[in-house]
């Protein structure tokens, strides 16, 4: 359990309280990937089951190393080598993956709405690894987390997200975790890119790179979703990277001396990032990653371990 | 036990270590491991005693067992995860490892399956401050400030000083009965 939560479908619904939860947590997991032996015996006999119903490497391999360094026994599954080719539906998968007695089910799914929707149908406990334009719940928590880490409390600093924030679920889960651990956040990129509305949740809009990166503490940098968008958003890639784009000369010139860069990956370099800021010394890019697997293992903990309700009582009686 | 009793029960122990350690060749070699959080306050203290003895302050390395514990899934919520800090080599060394109380020793072997990740230490004792009975496992102390038997569901609370207590303190509460 985190929290209230039997699940972990998106970042909307928690409190403040809940994700500090995660967040301190995985203060305690990141030294356990320090130690010369990596692995803690926390989750000796659960089972994982990464089922990812659309490619990815970064988050599949850090919920699996994740599972691993705890000692869940992980299994991935992957939809292109599956019987969904073959016409089945995801709630048969999940039926057929749930009688084979998993303890968290990871998905992903194009389609937002996906691991709610396995939630409500298996016994297990749902974690969605992304879901469509919806959420990306742990990679939110990843981010809080490095942030954190960088700047020790969130109170009052600011972060811009920049770029295809209507197809983000990253910006989506960042959206609805910055904000409660103080973040004033700003978002930033072609009219055509951002949801109308959107300021409802707390956020401030711009248009403007210069104006939106001023005196900010982190810049959120997120790629072009390709593969969510039909109609073309943007004239041509060279023009995105001209007015949206970030390089170490406009860093220098807009950017305060302490602020630190983000990407979920992956990069598309020279489009949103040239590589001299994203392998520069403002780059956090790879601690992102790293801590990826330490959120995660406190995500897995809690919701594997936590155990259900049937076995609180059998310890109450 | 009172705060005077509780110092020279640590004094005591302290001796007891240097008197093995100086037996077995072992004094060099020495560190401490405090487990979370009861017995952190006395591998600091032993280390300072040992320090003042030997003119050598031992290095000290602090365990969370809660990643190690073998009840997780019989627990409604998960419990907190502290730090673990233990930032010396452990091979060749004698570790003292360290807890407020002995019960059922599966704190103890949780402990040291968690130690042995870190290294391979030459050998371990083990001292607490209480050793109150009711063991589960076959564990034993090396060193003990006070042995006494205490009713299973009785708590014994050590309470220090450096966790926030007024004066050290040893006091036992009746618990219900099960």
């Amino acid at each position: 359990m985190i929290g209230r939560h039997r699940h972990l479908i998106g970042l909307e619904g928690f409190s403040r309280e809940e994700i500090l939860q995660v967040l301190d947590l995985a203060t305690s997991m990141k030294e356990v990937l320090s130690r010369p032996v990596k692995k803690v015996p926390s989750l000796r006999g659960k089972n994982v089951v990464n089922l990812f119903f659309e490619t990815s490497t970064r988050t599949r391999s850090s919920f699996e190393i994740a599972a691993k360094v705890l000692s869940a026994d992980s299994l991935n599954w992957t939809s292109a080598q599956s019987s969904t080719t073959k016409g089945e539906t995801l709630l048969d998968t999940a039926k057929n993956l749930e009688a084979m007695r998993p303890d968290v089910l990871v998905v992903r799914h194009s389609a937002s709405g996906a691991p709610n929707f396995l939630a409500r149908n298996v016994s297990c406990a749902v974690v969605s690894a992304g879901d469509g334009a919806h959420e990306h719940p742990s990679q939110g928590l990843l981010d809080c987390f490095t942030l954190r880490e960088r700047f020790g409390s969130l109170e009052g600093r600011t972060v811009a997200i920049v770029g295809d924030i209507s197809h983000s679920r990253v910006a989506r889960s960042d959206l609805h975790s910055l904000p409660k651990l103080g973040v004033k956040v700003r978002l930033c990129g072609p009219p055509t890119m951002i949801p109308q509305g959107i300021e409802q949740l707390g956020a401030t809009v711009h248009h403007d790179l210069k104006a939106a990166v001023e005196g900010v503490d982190a810049v959120v940098m997120l790629r072009i979703q390709h593969e969510r968008i039909g109609d073309p958003l943007i004239p041509n890639t060279r023009e995105y990277s001209k007015f949206w784009g970030l390089n170490a000369k406009k860093a220098a010139e807009w950017l305060k001396p302490d602020a630190v860069i983000l990407h979920p990956g992956p990069i598309n370099r020279g489009v949103e990032l040239s590589s001299d800021v994203a392998d520069g010394p403002r780059s956090v890019i790879l601690d992102q990653v790293q801590n990826g697997v330490a959120v995660r293992m406190a995500i897995l903990y809690l919701l594997a371990g936590g155990a259900g309700e049937d076995r609180a009582e059998k310890v109450s009686a | 036990m009172n705060a005077e009793a509780v110092e020279r029960a640590v004094q005591r122990i302290a001796h007891e270590v240097l008197e093995r350690a100086r037996a077995q060749g072992a004094v060099e070699g020495l560190a401490l491991v405090g487990i979370r959080r009861g017995g952190i306050p006395l591998a600091e203290r032993l280390r300072a005693e040992i320090g003042k003895a030997t003119g050598v302050t031992p290095p000290l390395g602090t365990l969370d067992i809660a990643l190690y514990r073998d009840d997780l899934s019989h627990r409604g919520v998960a419990p907190v995860v502290g730090p673990t800090d233990v930032r010396f080599r452990l091979e060749g060394r004698t570790i003292v490892l360290a807890d407020d109380v002995l019960y059922t020793g599966r704190t103890i072997r949780a402990a040291l399956d968690e130690l042995v990740d870190f290294g391979r230490p030459r050998r371990v004792w083990l001292a607490v401050l209480v050793d109150r009975g009711g063991r589960e496992l076959p564990i034993a102390a090396d060193f003990s400030g006070v042995r006494f038997d205490v009713p299973e569901g009785d708590d014994v609370q050590v309470r220090w000083r450096e966790n926030g207590a007024a004066e050290d303190s040893v006091v036992v509460r009746e618990g219900r009965k099960p």
